[in-house]
């Protein structure tokens, strides 16, 4: 038992390691884009279209990844198309957060009224299908990124929302917070100063996973043409096309592909990894 | 009596949810710019042809009076008319309706039937490498959602090792002598296991894209009331008694380890049901989801409303039914 408990902290340190590294290293190359990528992401060149990755035959220098149907460089895309994932990774991320969470809040510490309707709320929200729902925004929005970040937004608030308000209820119970107003703070102020510190790792923990969703909410509108304009490289608008020609050139769907898993996949785990280094419990 | 009250509120709940949703898609669609007239125009028609169109599709009166029909027509089955076929939204939406059902139901049996072995693998073989194992692969099941593994089913077994289809519901040059549209469930029923195998072929990826994220969630879920559940006395019980590890897990645990596991199930394969949308886009899967996207792109006011509204639905009655089951089955509910 003891064996197999530090097998796996020390695999969970491992995991934070690499999935931060992946997020640094991929951030540090969507900042640096232009000066690290090989090529120009939009640059079309019929006479190199459709080259093999590096290791295989027929490869050529300057295009390390290999180039789509068009003659563009996969590489210097992906790294361009970072970009778009981090902004909206971050933008939406937070912004959701924000929002959800104060609902959330509210909804648990006051309960009443407040909470009926933001409970009813989240009841409508859920029975929404989110693909479709966020789909049937961007056609309402427009595309752009700034109509991504809202439907995110619009979307996935009530994750936030049911979450904190579970556990603002509970705080609200305990003994400390009857104490605060006994003491004679506020009802605001105990919100905020004595349930929110508490419900803050929770949050942050939320906060991450967000993040990796909004990535993917990101690649699926892409995917099906909806995410901001076409000529701009982005993962799942190269997943997209990669599906096309999976059997004429496979390379334009993996590197993109491995991309997003990798970066969907270190969100999550730092995510898990934060929620282990907080609960008391399972440490 | 507070069975009855319970099932009563849960009723008006669910409605009022369903009028909430009924609204916000109204309210939103009709913000869409673009207009869905012009587009069914020939070019050169006249101002009045733009008047007459839009009369005959109600998009002449204001919000709140044009959703006063709609619902009037939705209480009396009328779903309106699809703008881009010109059929009526019920049929088009009916006939989509089996195919989404059956890749759901498929993908839910391939989850509960995945995540319990592995659940009981787990619980059997716990505390050692075999269980860190499942813990490892349930982790990276979770953190990835459906529309990903779909794509790597596609490159892992549509093109590395090409044993499935990853495109379409079933082979264009099959006939299908079929009635209804369920034809998964109706192959079997008429004995027609060549056009069985097809269908499957067709819809294993796509059902097991939709099933990996649910599995690992049943998976983790169940196995740790199991191992909860083994420390109870009535187990210990059992196995005083001399029955072996297997009988004990299996008989005794798992009876009383089930219940929480079957309310997220219900919970979760909402989700999956929403998750084929994107799914059956990726697989080229004739079914509702895809066949909501079209809409969107091609503006079909109509048919959106019907589809989210279907879609509502289903969810809100898949919930309603788990909240009953599980009323029904917990012994302290029962008793109100």
């Amino acid at each position: 038992m003891a064996d197999a408990r530090t097998f796996v902290s020390r695999r969970a340190g491992l995991r934070l390691w690499l999935s931060g590294g992946w997020l640094v290293l991929l951030t540090l190359a969507a900042v640096l884009a232009p000066f690290v990528s090989p090529q120009d992401p939009l640059a079309q060149d019929l006479f190199a279209a459709r080259l093999p990755p590096f290791w295989q035959a027929g490869a050529e220098a300057g295009f390390p990844l290999g180039s789509d149907s068009l003659g563009r460089d996969v590489l210097s895309r992906i790294i361009y198309g970072a970009r778009v994932a981090l902004i909206v990774a971050v933008i939406a991320g937070t912004l959701t957060c924000l929002i959800g969470a104060t609902l959330g809040l509210v909804a648990g510490y006051f309960g009443g009224w407040p909470d009926l309707v933001i409970s009813r709320l989240v009841d409508i929200w859920m029975a929404f299908p989110p693909v479709l729902f966020a789909i049937l925004l961007i056609a309402v929005l427009g595309t752009g990124l700034s109509s991504i970040i809202i439907a995110i937004v619009v979307i996935d608030w009530t994750r936030f929302a049911r979450v904190v308000r579970a556990e603002a209820m509970r705080q609200a119970a305990m003994d400390y917070v009857a104490s605060a107003q006994v003491a004679g703070r506020s009802r605001a102020g105990t919100m905020l100063r004595e349930i929110l510190p508490n419900v803050l790792p929770t949050i942050l923990v939320l906060l991450t996973l967000e993040m990796g969703i909004a990535v993917i909410v990101e690649a699926i509108l892409s995917f099906v043409n909806l995410s901001i304009s076409t000529d701009q490289p982005t993962w799942g608008g190269m997943i997209a096309e990669g599906r096309l020609s999976i059997y004429q050139a496979w390379w334009v769907l993996v590197f993109p592909l491995v991309a997003l898993f990798l970066t969907v996949l270190s969100f999550s785990q730092l995510g898990e990894g934060l929620k282990d280094r907080f609960d008391p419990v399972l440490r | 009596m507070p069975i009855l009250k319970r099932l009563l509120l849960r009723l008006v709940t669910t409605f009022v949810t369903l009028f909430g949703v009924a609204v916000i898609v109204f309210v939103v669609i009709r913000v869409v710019p673009g207009n869905p007239i012009a587009m069914m125009l020939p070019p050169g028609a006249g101002e009045d042809d733009i008047l007459r169109l839009k009369a005959l599709y109600g998009l002449d009166k204001s919000i709140p009076e044009q959703f006063l029909i709609w619902l009037g027509g939705v209480l009396q089955g009328d779903f309106g008319t699809s703008i881009t076929t010109r059929q009526p939204v019920l049929e088009l939406v009916l006939s989509r309706l089996p195919a989404t059902l059956e890749l759901s139901v498929m993908a839910l049996i391939i989850a509960v039937v995945a995540g319990g072995i592995l659940a009981l693998t787990g619980t059997r073989l716990r505390g050692g490498r075999v269980e860190a194992g499942i813990d490892v692969a349930n982790g990276m099941a979770l953190s990835v959602p459906d529309f990903l593994w779909g794509l790597v089913l596609i490159l892992l077994f549509g093109v590395l090792w090409p044993v499935f289809q990853i495109s379409g519901r079933v082979s264009p040059n099959i006939d299908l002598p079929f009635s209804t549209r369920f034809y998964l469930f109706e192959s079997v029923l008429r004995l027609r296991f060549d056009i069985w195998a097809d269908l499957v072929s067709h819809m294993f990826m796509p059902a097991l894209a939709l099933a990996i994220p649910l599995a690992a969630i049943i998976a983790q879920l169940l196995k740790q009331s199991l191992k909860e559940t083994m420390h109870l006395d009535y187990v210990t019980l059992a196995r005083t008694k001399g029955y072996g590890e297997n009988h004990v897990i299996i008989r005794e645990a798992l009876p009383n380890a089930i219940l929480p596991t079957l309310t997220l199930v219900g919970v979760q394969f909402t989700f999956l049901i929403g998750g084929t949308v994107i799914i059956e886009r990726l697989f080229s899967y004739e079914g509702l989801g895809n066949m909501a996207i079209n809409a969107v792109i091609n503006r079909d006011l109509p048919l959106i409303q019907g589809i989210v509204i279907l879609f509502a639905l289903i969810f809100t009655m898949v919930n309603l039914l788990v909240d009953l089951t599980y009323a029904a089955l917990n012994p302290r509910l029962r008793r109100g």
